[in-house]
This record gives C-alpha cells, structure tokens and sequence, in this order.
C-alpha cells in the first residue's frame, strides 16, 4: 500500500500506471478521483487534518480492506491545505486479479475515509469562512459494510 | 499524570486552543469520558464539550470511545466527526 497526504496535486496517469508496473497478475484497476465542487459560490475549500493519525487512520483502512478483498496493490493520497473549485482533492485506486474485489475495495476504502480518517472541510464563501458538517448518509454509507451487505 | 490533548478543526477554534500539556489530572480521571467531563466543567467556551454535543476523540491516534482509559503520556485529541474525502 502506498499513503500520501499532501498539499501538492497529482497525476493520476502515473498513479493509476504504478498500481500494476512491472506485473502482470493485475486483471483489473478501479479508481476514485473526488473534486472540489463549486456549490454555492464556494471560493475555497479548506482542508485540515491530525498530522499523525492520518497517516494512520488510512493504513488502517487500507489492512481492512485487504483482508476483505485480495488486492494486489492500493493507493491513496488526500491533499491538505487551501484547493480551489475544479482541483482534485482525494484520490484512491485499487488493483486486484478481478474487477468485482477492485470496485468493492475502492468504495469501501472511499466510505471508511469519509467517516473515519481525520480530515475536516472548512468552505470559504463570498460570505465567509463555514466548517462542513459531517452528513449521515456518509456514516449510513460505512455502515452498510458492518452489516454483512 | 501528564497528557496532551489536541483539538482539531470547529473545536480549535471555540476553545480557543489547538494543544495543551496537562500535568496534573484529578484522580478520579481515568477515561476519556471522565477527562471530556472535567474539560467541560471548564465552563465557558468549555461547555462544546459537554454531553450531546457531537465530539469524537482519539487517544495516540487511534479513534477512542468515552470508556476508553487513559494514561500516563497519553495523547489525546478531541474534533468534530470527520469531514474529508
């Protein structure tokens, strides 16, 4: 597993090539690449995090989702710090033998982030500064991978 | 018993403080559920700390529960639920 918490953007051509480089038991790679959407006059997002824990948290995720699924190579990388409507924010692929283990592990590694690792969005607006509160549908979204679903 | 404690995010900002070392607790405070308590008991801003209100906390990075102990060393942090991804 490879875990990058920055403030810089990334490529993800490169990203999604080195997730099955130099093998050739890779059958399948699925992705996630969320942006910062523009709703509401949105100048700016802010992201703050637990230097640390994040780190951490993600590894954590990451050892779950492999004993869940067999994967064969795993990449996350979440940026920090000030990032304008349009940029990439968080970025997660997964390689696996088949395309059924990928898309499961890279939902479920999506879902256990947004509940689980410590990150926090504060949106800056034409009318101010306003911390994003967490949603309950994103909870519900975890949640389902603890019922057996 | 020494710790130290982080806040994070809404929570930094309300207290007013993003870390303090604590070197002495009462003895009676031996989870984290008990130390969210006696921070609350601060009054003031301290009170978005109080019972209901929806804090999460960790202790050495790892996300925690109110029965959790804690310890000597320990490094506690308490933030709003996440919000990243």
């Amino acid at each position: 597993m490879s875990i990058s918490v920055q403030t810089e953007d990334f490529d993800i051509g490169p990203e999604i090539a080195a997730l099955s480089a130099g093998r050739t038991d890779v059958g399948g790679v699925a992705t996630f690449l969320g942006l910062v959407r523009g709703d509401g006059g949105l100048v700016a997002m802010h992201l703050e995090h637990y230097p640390g824990m994040t780190e951490k948290a993600l590894a954590e995720i990451i050892v779950q989702a492999q004993a869940r699924w067999p994967l064969l190579a795993v990449r996350v990388i979440h940026r920090i710090g000030r990032l304008l409507p349009g940029e990439r924010i968080v970025f997660v692929g997964v390689a696996s033998t088949h395309r059924a283990a990928a898309f499961a592990a890279c939902e479920f590694i999506m879902d256990y982030l947004k509940t689980r690792a410590p990150f926090w969005k504060k949106e800056e607006t034409p009318a101010g500064a306003r911390w994003v509160d967490a949603r309950e549908s994103d909870d519900a979204a975890a949640a389902r991978w603890d019922a057996g679903n | 018993m020494s710790i130290r404690i982080l806040y994070f995010a809404n929570l930094r900002e309300v207290l007013g403080c993003a870390e303090e070392e604590l070197e002495a607790l009462p003895a009676g405070v031996v989870t984290l559920g008990a130390l969210r308590e006696w921070l609350c008991a601060r009054g003031g801003d301290w009170a978005a700390l109080a019972p209901g209100k929806s804090v999460r906390a960790a202790v050495n990075q790892t996300l925690a529960q109110a029965q959790n102990g804690i310890a000597e060393g320990d490094e506690i942090a308490f933030f709003p639920p996440v919000t990243g991804g």
